[in-house]
């Protein structure tokens, strides 16, 4: 209520399509606290800047260009410093903002005033403009608001319980094993990626869905067409057709007999239609897979650059509860944030946030905030005392599946870990592509040897 | 302390069970949370309120010391 002051760059639609984002600030960011980057040994960018700029500066791009692969963009750090609530350029070219520190970040995605359905996020692709959004697809509860998203999400709850997924642990250790069995008979180098990181989530998710895994090239395919940031709006839908049409097949199919999976207990229940559970299905395979996946070949490479917190996690390996939680936290895999839109004006600090105005919570960025977590948290320390971090998201949408991802990043980097002593990079570091064009972020292929 | 739990808030992500499996359990069918011990001993006093900060539904509330 303090201040009404009308804010600029709060409209969506086209803003100047110049200012994107592959240039900012590339080279040119705040001085980094943490000296060189563990993985290419670059030290901290510059920053030439004058320290204050003027009062309300145009929308700036959105941060997107990395110094070194396990940090965020480093203008991240300036803009929780001066700008923490900041108009904003997204890279599709519409206007909106960025906020950027913890407690913030987390008042946004915990306000009922702002609401889940959005644009995707994209790289480059023009945004339609001012032309409204269109409804959630059927049955993905992500970007619905309350009652649509309770309804839905509370039959969901049940399957993902703390002692549900506890109770998983041996099916998720047997399936690991198995994976390492492989590797180490095939011998080294291997890519982790397609041998172990991304087969082991798979494997989980389909048991528990009730997918057959031999599907997998079909809907992994179309999963990395609905994450890749440089998809055009046909490319995605597509994609997003083909996956939905997949699981509605299969689902019908598990009406007329039935096996003990998720698909299968949504059509028996009956309060979902047909479409709905097709689309919660797609959803949880794409979700169940794809982020899990990263994390742990992320997860790898990160502790593979990180020499002193490897050695500190294998000579005490009761630090791994602690170890998953750090990791999610320092990396941070929602590189481009959650997007929500107000549904109504908001007062956020001292800004008004006009309605219909995009609003970019930037997890990212507020799992870095020194406000928030002790010692420097530009560090990854895998005695870091838990604090609440934002890598699940927070609010009425946070990670429905995450305690099945807890429970399989201890069970693959522990086993992973203990298999092969003298696992390393078979590539050097800088050489490793990363996935700076996916939603998600992490590796597109890790090449390991041991 | 005095904790309250508000089951039409909770979205069932689980963290309060992670934080203090002692006073806090979800239910079978749908993941909502069960409160087992509204009235907790001291030593879980700092276990309870880190799971009302990690709650993302601002579902518990710990009410402070009467006795």
């Amino acid at each position: 209520m303090n201040d009404t002051q009308p804010a600029t760059g709060d409209r969506t639609g086209t803003g100047d399509r110049t200012a994107t984002d592959t240039q900012a600030g590339a080279g040119t960011g705040p001085h980094s606290t943490t000296g060189a980057c563990p993985a290419t040994g670059a030290g901290p960018a510059l920053d030439n800047r004058p320290a204050t700029e003027a009062p309300r500066p145009a929308p700036r791009p959105q941060p997107t260009a990395r110094t070194c692969p396990f940090d965020p963009p480093e203008e991240y750090r300036t803009l929780r410093e001066q700008d923490p609530i900041a108009p904003v350029t997204f890279p599709d070219g519409t206007n909106g903002w960025l906020v950027t520190r913890h407690e913030d970040v987390r008042a946004v995605l915990a306000d009922p005033r702002f609401g889940a359905n959005r644009r995707p996020a994209r790289l480059g692709s023009p945004a339609p403009a001012d032309t409204p959004l269109p409804p959630p697809p059927p049955g993905m509860f992500l970007m619905m608001d309350p009652p649509e998203h309770t309804r839905i999400r509370r039959l969901l709850t049940g399957q993902f319980t703390v002692r549900r997924m506890r109770q998983l642990t041996p099916a998720v250790e047997r399936i690991v094993a198995e994976q390492l069995d492989a590797m180490a008979s095939a011998g080294g180098p291997a890519d982790l990626v397609q041998d172990f990181a991304l087969p082991v989530p798979s494997l989980v998710i389909c048991e528990l869905l009730g997918v057959p895994y031999a599907d997998r090239a079909d809907f992994q395919r179309d999963s990395s067409a609905m994450l890749r940031l440089d998809a055009t709006q046909e490319e995605a839908q597509r994609a997003h057709l083909a996956m939905h049409r997949y699981i509605h097949e299969l689902a019908l199919a598990k009406r007329a007999a039935p096996t003990d999976d998720i698909l299968s207990g949504l059509m028996q229940d009956g309060r979902l239609t047909d479409e709905e559970v097709a689309g919660v299905g797609a959803l949880l395979l794409l979700a169940g897979h794809e982020t899990t996946a990263n994390m742990i070949a992320l997860g790898t490479m990160c502790l593979l650059g990180n020499p002193g917190q490897l050695a500190a996690l294998r000579a005490d390996p009761s630090l791994m509860d602690n170890a998953v939680e750090e990791l999610l936290r320092y990396l941070t895999i929602i590189q481009f944030g959650l997007r929500r839109v107000a549904l109504e004006d908001v007062e956020l600090g001292g800004h008004r946030i006009g309605a219909g105005s995009t609003v970019l919570a930037s997890v990212t960025s507020g799992n870095r905030d020194a406000a928030r977590f002790s010692g420097d948290p530009d560090r990854l320390d895998v005695r870091r005392p838990y604090s609440p971090h934002l890598a699940f998201g927070h609010g009425i949408h946070q990670c429905i599946g995450q305690q099945l991802a807890r429970v399989e990043m201890k069970a693959a980097l522990s086993a992973l870990l203990d298999r092969f002593p003298g696992l390393r990079l078979a590539v050097p570091a800088e050489k490793v592509p990363m996935r700076d064009d996916m939603l998600i972020y992490g590796v597109h292929e890790l090449p390991v040897t041991w | 302390m005095k904790v309250i739990v508000d089951e039409e808030k909770c979205v069932g992500a689980g963290q309060c069970v992670l934080a203090a499996a002692e006073v806090f359990d979800q239910r079978e069918a749908d993941g909502v949370v069960v409160l087992l011990d509204a009235s907790p001993p001291d030593a879980l006093h700092s276990p309870v309120e880190d799971a009302a900060a990690r709650c993302p539904a601002l579902a518990i509330e710990v009410l402070g010391d009467g006795t």
